[in-house]
């Protein structure tokens, strides 16, 4: 940190972005209206695999108000969205990466995959020229299961992806994870399914595109969680356009989880297309489109074996992974199950060897990619899961199974790649056992017996990887971007400050927790703190915001430029107090010549930067304006223990939350409030996947049968509980906030919590295994087999 | 076909020439520019158009501007008073940390002073029964509820 900090870090201060949000005066990207714009609609295949004879767009292109119609065809020049990590397979080959067109071109994948882009007056004469298009489909059979996809015989999905395989990677020592199993005393198994999720923001995505013959320069709005990188892709992968033509300004965002990371093909269209018409173009999803094309989530199936010693200390264990891609590879797609996932089957246990294997296939399917937690919580599921399993097959309280087995020394080297610098696992578990009143339990779990109810408690004590992470790092694992962040101070002449940062808030509060920690450093009021983001016309370069980076990365690039603007300030201050610069001490806003009262006020030496009469101008530059860019030396280690507790009902399968308990270390904590709020979020998106949440493509025809919010269940206000949520602070030994990260923990740790204590509860009726989501047809019915 | 509209958003009257098709929310959003009132899911189903209707929330996703002909229609815009300070909903909604990413928020905050009349001393689980039409995906609605009681409280429900 920088000199001196005030004590509005770690102060829930409320947040400077609620009042345009509370007021209607938020600006998302469907609230930006440029002139004389237009509007898209994009046909979407029907079919989930299709070969396209012929297109007819002559009819549509006479519809009253259409301003033009491409396809396919007009593309010319035009490159396929690129993916932006590269895995290399256990056969030493680049994995199979198929083109990913901008629009169809001469098959279409999967349902609502983009066949034209009509553009018109007004949407619903866009709509009623897209209706008019008429489109000779060869109709092929679909394979919308991953498993399904890599059977023989299964139809071919693209040419270039031989066996829908994309590739089958590995990490760990096999040889070493055989040879433990072979004299392990016990052995624990499951095979897990890891359901498919739809992100659903609920902002839909929209953009809006504009060309200017002015200087020949694009503008584009994009509800999108990192404008550098969309631009950055678009620009130099697809379009080949000069990146300083082209301004990505991604405003407000109504929420991402993911799912607004990804370059997607109907802005890159829109792009392309906004030269053509030479009039803005815009675009907002319908909710259905969302569901169709927005990169989903998850979708694993898994066999884990887990190996133990006589006294329950893990000897080793073995993972084997399918994982569905898509009908194409999403800008992150290939690293979610691989980088993000098979390096975090350590868990918080010492398990010496653990050997990972995963195939990636390619299934008629929207894409799929990050979505919060992205691989951490599929791990965390693996893990606890086999854990819980394992502690039931040798009789073993929850707790115990997972205190033989913590690790207790940092930094702690896993067999799976990672480094951790620091934790303190007993900690959080302790406390969320005491959160959770585990000690009364078992006369909880009676009256509810009494009551003819099926009491269950599942821990899950998660550890995730954040704060990506070291570019070097990334890029020999196959990562073909930095991981780096930006930021920028700008210290006014007046001594208000403007911070620029690579980082984006879609709800996360960045332009208050940010503002806290320039206002505490530099002893300035909150209000003379603005934060800007999401702008590549303001803001210099960004990495943007998943993964839980946005404090440990992009805070850090801001410290980093504090740190600059605060020795300037010392320069400044040393000459008008005429003293030596090592005597100058910056606290509470003041620059002090150690030991007396002479000083001066940030104000006064931010005024002098650019009022400089009296000013050391042999030595130094005027102004006072600093950026810095962080790129971490490793990631960071968010950990803790949720504990749920639930009641099941057996005449109707339903299981009710009746308590959630979650202790999480975070390292330090700018923003409490914020904190907790984002705990509460991914703890809700967790319970949503393991009670609600599935999506469900027709095995025969590839149609979405999950495709609304009638048949998607998503979570609702009577869902889910007030939530029990505390933290443990072990900071984070390598970023000088010490933060670790908060975003995903929740989605990470809930899931696998939730199920165990379903497995709990059912465990006397003979239940052994669920997959998620546990819904009360799902539930019943295990009851009802276990009964035969 | 064109249909003529006359009816008070926010205590002003509008109105004018509208395609006899047109959307409550569209009109609001693209006719009045009142951006506030937003579109998730056209179905009805998330609530983030919610606005009210002569004094009862409705989702103007789901009602044509002609059915509001005539009427009195609240968005989150004619909350605040006209010096800017926000309504004690709104107030509770920042005090409580009810909101993230904000795209719901409006929609919520109509639900809530609208579900507050209609049931002033609310339990916390008919204020959740209640908001079942509204989604965040984002907070979990662990702080909504809070906000809602707070809010029910400084409207003197």
């Amino acid at each position: 940190m920088g000199a001196s900090e005030t004590n509005v870090i770690g102060a829930s201060v409320r947040r400077k972005e609620d009042y345009r949000f509370l007021t209607g005066s938020g600006q998302y990207t469907d609230d930006v209206n440029p002139p004389n714009h237009t509007h898209a609609y994009f046909l979407r295949s029907p079919h989930a695999h299709a070969r396209i004879r012929s297109i007819d767009t002559s009819k549509a292109k006479g519809m009253p108000g259409v301003v033009a119609i491409f396809t396919g065809a007009d593309l010319e020049g035009v490159n396929g969205l690129p993916c932006g990590w590269l895995i290399t397979g256990t056969d030493g080959k680049p994995m199979n990466e198929p083109p990913h067109p901008v629009l169809a071109q001469g098959k279409v994948r999967h349902v609502g995959d983009q066949v034209a882009l009509v553009i018109a007056e007004t949407p619903n004469q866009a709509k009623d020229a897209a209706e008019a298009i008429d489109v000779d489909y060869d109709v092929l059979p679909a394979v919308v299961n991953c498993v399904d996809a890599l059977k023989p015989g299964a139809p071919q999905i693209h040419d270039g992806a031989p066996g829908n395989k994309c590739y089958t990677w590995a990490l760990g020592d096999k040889a070493a994870v055989d040879a433990a199993f072979a004299k392990a005393a016990h052995v624990s198994k499951l095979d897990i399914v890891n359901n498919r999720l739809i992100p659903n923001a609920i902002e839909p995505r929209a953009a809006v595109a504009s060309y200017s013959r002015a200087d020949d320069s694009y503008t584009l709005y994009v509800a999108n969680q990192n404008p550098h990188v969309e631009r950055l892709l678009m620009t130099a992968f697809v379009l080949g356009l000069p990146e300083h033509k082209v301004r990505v300004i991604a405003p407000d965002v109504g929420g991402g989880f993911g799912s607004k990371i990804y370059l997607y093909a109907e802005e890159t269209a829109m792009v392309w297309a906004s030269k053509r018409v030479n009039r803005p173009i815009k675009w907002a999803a319908e909710r259905s489109e969302s569901f169709l094309s927005d990169a989903h989530g998850r979708d694993h199936v898994t066999r884990v074996e887990l190996a133990l010693d006589k006294d329950a200390k893990f000897l080793a264990m073995r993972v084997h992974t399918i994982a569905a891609m898509g009908a194409y590879l999403s800008t992150f797609a290939s690293c979610i199950p691989t980088i993000l996932y098979a390096t975090l089957l350590a868990g918080q246990y010492t398990t010496p060897v653990i050997y990972a294997e995963i195939t990636a296939s390619f299934t008629n399917t929207a894409p799929v990619d990050a979505y919060r937690g992205a691989g951490r919580p599929e791990a965390t599921y693996v893990v606890e899961r086999i854990v819980h399993q394992a502690a039931v097959d040798l009789g073993l309280p929850q707790d115990e199974i997972r205190r033989r087995n913590f690790i207790r020394t940092f930094p702690y080297q896993t067999p799976v790649a990672l480094v951790y610098d620091t934790g303190d696992y007993d900690q959080t578990l302790d406390e969320a056992m005491r959160m959770a009143n585990v000690k009364e339990f078992p006369a909880r779990k009676a009256e509810a017996a009494k009551r003819g109810k099926l009491r269950g408690l599942g821990y899950a004590s998660y550890i995730e990887a954040c704060g990506l992470a070291p570019s070097a790092v990334a890029g020999s694992l196959g990562a073909r971007a930095g991981l780096f962040e930006a930021g920028e101070v700008r210290v006014h002449p007046t001594g208000s400050v403007t911070v620029f940062t690579g980082s984006h808030s879609h709800g996360q509060g960045h332009e208050t927790t940010f503002a806290q920690v320039v206002a505490g450093t530099l002893g300035i009021p909150i209000e003379n703190v603005d934060v800007v983001h999401g702008d590549t016309g303001r803001v210099l370069f960004g990495m943007g915001t998943y993964g839980s980076r946005s404090l440990a990365v992009g805070g850090t690039a801001i410290v980093k430029a504090l740190d600059k603007i605060v020795a300037k300030g010392k320069k400044i201050a040393a000459h008008l107090l005429e003293a030596s610069e090592g005597d100058i001490e910056f606290k509470d806003g003041k620059f002090t010549v150690a030991g007396t009262d002479r000083s001066k006020t940030f104000g006064e030496v931010a005024l002098t930067a650019y009022v400089p009469h009296n000013y050391p101008h042999d030595k130094l530059e005027p102004g006072l304006n600093e950026m810095a860019f962080y790129d971490p030396t490793n990631f960071t280690f968010p950990a803790g223990t949720h504990i749920c507790e639930v009641e099941v009902d057996p005449d109707t399968g339903v299981v009710g939350i009746v308590n959630f308990s979650a202790c999480d270390d975070f390292g330090n904590i700018i923003n409490p409030m914020i904190v907790e709020g984002q705990v509460h979020g991914g703890l809700t998106q967790g319970i949503g996947q393991a009670l609600l949440e599935n999506c469900v493509y027709d095995k025969d025809t590839g149609q979405l049968l999950t495709g609304s919010y009638m048949d998607y269940a998503m979570p609702r206000a009577d869902d889910v509980p007030s939530f029990n949520v505390g933290t443990k602070v072990t900071p984070c030994t390598h970023n000088p906030l010490g933060a670790k990260g908060c975003g995903e923990a929740g989605a990470i740790g809930a899931p696998a919590a939730l199920m165990n204590a379903v497995h709990d509860a059912l465990l006397s009726e003979g239940v052994k295994y669920l997959d998620m989501p546990a819904s009360p047809h799902r539930v019943w019915s295990a009851l009802q087999s276990a009964k035969r | 076909m064109p249909v003529t509209l006359s009816l008070t958003v926010n205590g002003k009257p509008v109105g004018g020439d509208v395609d006899s098709r047109t959307l409550l929310v569209d009109y609001l959003r693209n006719d009045l520019a009142l951006t506030g009132t937003h579109v998730g899911c056209d179905t009805g189903q998330c609530g983030a158009c919610t606005v009210h209707l002569d004094g009862n929330a409705i989702k103007a996703c789901t009602i044509l501007a002609a059915q509001a002909n005539g009427g009195n229609v609240v968005t989150i815009e004619g909350l605040a008073a006209a010096d800017g300070t926000m309504h004690p909903m709104q107030a509770a909604f920042k005090e409580c940390h009810g909101l993230q990413c904000g795209f719901c928020t409006p929609g919520m905050v109509m639900s809530a002073i609208d579900l507050v009349n209609r049931h002033p001393k609310a339990s916390e689980q008919t204020i959740r029964d209640e908001l079942e039409g509204n989604m965040c995906r984002c907070t979990g609605y662990h702080n909504i509820v809070k906000a809602v009681q707070q809010g029910a409280s400084a409207m003197g429900k």
